[in-house]
């Protein structure tokens, strides 16, 4: 008797208390607990190291060249003699970034532009969707190396290239996920009471298809992360001196088989970003109901 | 159905057109042009002229888009930039290079995958599969560099097993590259697998929630000719289209796998291409590595055809 009660009671949930649900469900298995801890970990470290970094990240010092890691140097020095550990807590801070913006900017044209092509379908559809395609099928690493050789590896230009280029997989998703509702009772009696267009995407779409995307976002975090930090990896992403991860790895490479540990510290820091987002994003669909796991990275 | 493939190859055709428009746009718009930021401080006087009038880059661009198309369809790239070598010579050795790698880690890759993604879908949730999908989840979102690196560091640093990098001549042959694959092998399949095992692997546990699976268990039906006979060919036919994605998709990750081993492969030839600012090879290559993926889809979009009866009848009514 109580629990009919309170289904007919029920209040609707304000967002805040809907997002405390969805995070309470994410916690509760360990992967999700273990995903979101080191994603906390890394924001808030991003966050605050510029206060706590013990050396100048940037301090050249040719006497304290591949110093092993001891008391004085955690993690050790690297082949110019900068501290490793200054570097590696603050080597996340320009990826985290870049990459959370990027996403932002993937997620808002890539979102829109789906739910449109979902919507009006037909001749306009089609044309975008072969354009989508056409860009699938280059490879990403090429198109951002040809832009970023061209036009500098500046944020400004990093930013939008990454949010356009991991975009278009986007369009895919939420075209699908607008094609599931479009049939539904409530778009159809919302065109005979002649919305418009925009107001239907708005209004009726956009909460039933936002789970859909923002996991899909959510995911493109995480292949960016991994995007940006092979572009610097290879040379093409954040330039010299600053902290990078991608650019730490690659530069300690070479002399790995005596420093080790100046090449394991940004690994460390790297792989676990990139872990506990991945394992957020999965936690963070599932208790949303949505199964990831079926689908191929585009 | 065969108007369904051929429906299927036409769009494949139209999306290689506009790959090419793409890259050829791309190429145009940005600023410079093949000459300017080829040459960079050398771009005045002679030179660019000389390089202007070898390129053609005198006559208006959509002329020179259909002379290059009208190339390109022939088989004909036209002339690199740095080495004064035909294109078409450039390419060579590294295509095979690159098939080589990426072969071997396909035939390691796809039954290993199949395997694994079985048994964590039979013993889900139970050690076998927690095990094997923790691995699984660490493989493959680390990055392709940090693996690779990491490889090298254990296997050939301080294990002394194999060599860490690969130097050999871009026209080495097979057997002399051989030992020198093993290590680049490991780092593509390893993230290849565990994709594929993945999907393996929920699709199996779908089709083992269905009906017809649960009335062959209440029949009786043994349990392995169950999965060999009942579970498995429905659940590996999603799995092709989703294979394939993942194959077009490691073309990205090969090339940064291929400049940590210095492997001379299609990978390299891009960073270094892009480094020389050999924009007609950046070109060539964008429309080689789109119509992989593009032949690639193909290709799954037939087997699945071919394999899937329901799908031939249906179709064709439509």
């Amino acid at each position: 008797m109580e629990n009919s009660k309170n289904i007919f009671n029920e209040k609707p949930k304000s967002s805040l208390a809907k997002a405390l649900d969805i995070i309470s469900t994410m916690v509760s298995k360990p992967s999700g607990f273990i995903g979101l801890t080191i994603l906390v970990f890394h924001i808030s470290l991003a966050l605050t190291s510029p206060w706590f970094a013990p050396y100048d990240y940037k301090a050249i010092n040719p006497s304290l060249m591949l110093n092993a890691p001891s008391s004085e140097f955690w993690f050790g020095t690297d082949s110019l003699g900068r501290d490793v550990f200054t570097r590696t807590i603050l080597g996340g801070r320009t990826a985290l970034t870049i990459t959370f913006f990027g996403s932002i900017i993937a997620l808002l044209w890539g979102g829109l532009l789906g739910i449109f092509c979902g919507l009006v379908g037909g001749r306009i559809d089609d044309i975008v969707m072969r354009i989508v395609d056409a860009f699938l099928s280059i490879p990403w690493i090429l198109a951002m190396l040809l832009i970023v050789s061209l036009l500098g590896t500046t944020t400004e230009v990093l930013i939008p290239a990454l949010g356009f280029f991991y975009g278009k997989g986007i369009v895919r998703v939420a075209r699908a996920a607008t094609h599931d509702v479009i049939a539904k009772d409530f778009i159809v009696s919302a065109k005979a009471r002649g919305h418009s267009n925009l107001s239907i995407i708005w209004n009726e779409i956009l909460p039933n298809v936002r789970d859909a995307i923002l996991v899909e976002g959510a995911m493109r975090w995480s292949w960016m992360l991994l995007g940006f930090s092979s572009l610097s990896f290879l040379g093409f992403g954040v330039s010299p001196p600053t902290p990078d991860w991608g650019l730490m790895i690659s530069n300690a490479r070479g002399l790995m088989s005596f420093a080790w540990w100046a090449v394991i510290a940004p690994i460390v820091g790297l792989s676990s970003l990139i872990i506990g987002i991945n394992l957020t994003a999965d936690a963070f669909a599932k208790a949303l109901g949505i199964d990831r796991s079926t689908k191929a990275p585009v | 159905m065969f108007f369904l493939i051929f429906k299927r190859f036409v769009l494949g055709l139209i999306t290689l057109f506009i790959v090419s428009l793409i890259t050829f746009i791309g190429v145009e718009i940005l600023p410079g042009d093949a000459c300017t930021s080829y040459l960079e401080r050398e771009a005045f006087g002679e030179a660019l002229a000389a390089c202007v009038k070898r390129l053609g880059l005198d006559v208006p661009a959509y002329e020179r888009y259909l002379s290059w198309a009208f190339n390109v369809i022939q088989g004909d790239f036209g002339y690199s930039l740095s080495g004064q070598m035909q294109i078409n010579e450039v390419l060579g050795p590294r295509v095979k290079n690159s098939l080589v790698l990426a072969s071997a880690a396909i035939i390691i890759g796809i039954p290993l995958a199949l395997i694994l993604g079985i048994i964590t879908a039979l013993w889900r949730d139970r050690m076998p599969d927690i095990i094997i999908s923790t691995v699984a989840i660490f493989s493959m979102t680390i990055p392709e560099f940090i693996s690779a690196t990491l490889l090298i560091l254990i296997v050939a640093i301080w294990l002394e097993w194999l060599p860490g990098i690969v130097i050999v001549p871009t026209d080495v042959t097979f057997f002399e590259l051989l030992p020198n694959i093993i290590l680049p092998v490991i780092a593509i399949a390893m993230i290849m697998t565990a994709h594929m095992a993945r999907m393996v692997r929920s699709s199996v546990i779908q089709v083992m929630a269905s009906d017809y699976i649960q009335m062959a268990i209440l029949k009786g039906v043994p349990y392995w000719k169950m999965v060999f006979k009942h579970v498995l060919p429905n659940a590996l036919l999603p799995a092709i289209n989703v294979v394939a994605l993942t194959i077009a998709w490691l073309l990205g990750g090969v090339v940064v796998t291929e400049v940590v081993f210095n492997y001379p492969g299609l990978g390299r030839l891009v960073i270094e291409s892009i480094s020389n600012r050999d924009l007609p090879v950046v070109q060539a290559l964008g429309i080689i590595l789109a119509s992989i993926y593009v032949s690639i889809n193909f290709i799954a979009d037939l087997l699945t055809l071919m394999l899937n009866p329901r799908l031939k009848t249906l179709q064709t009514r439509k």
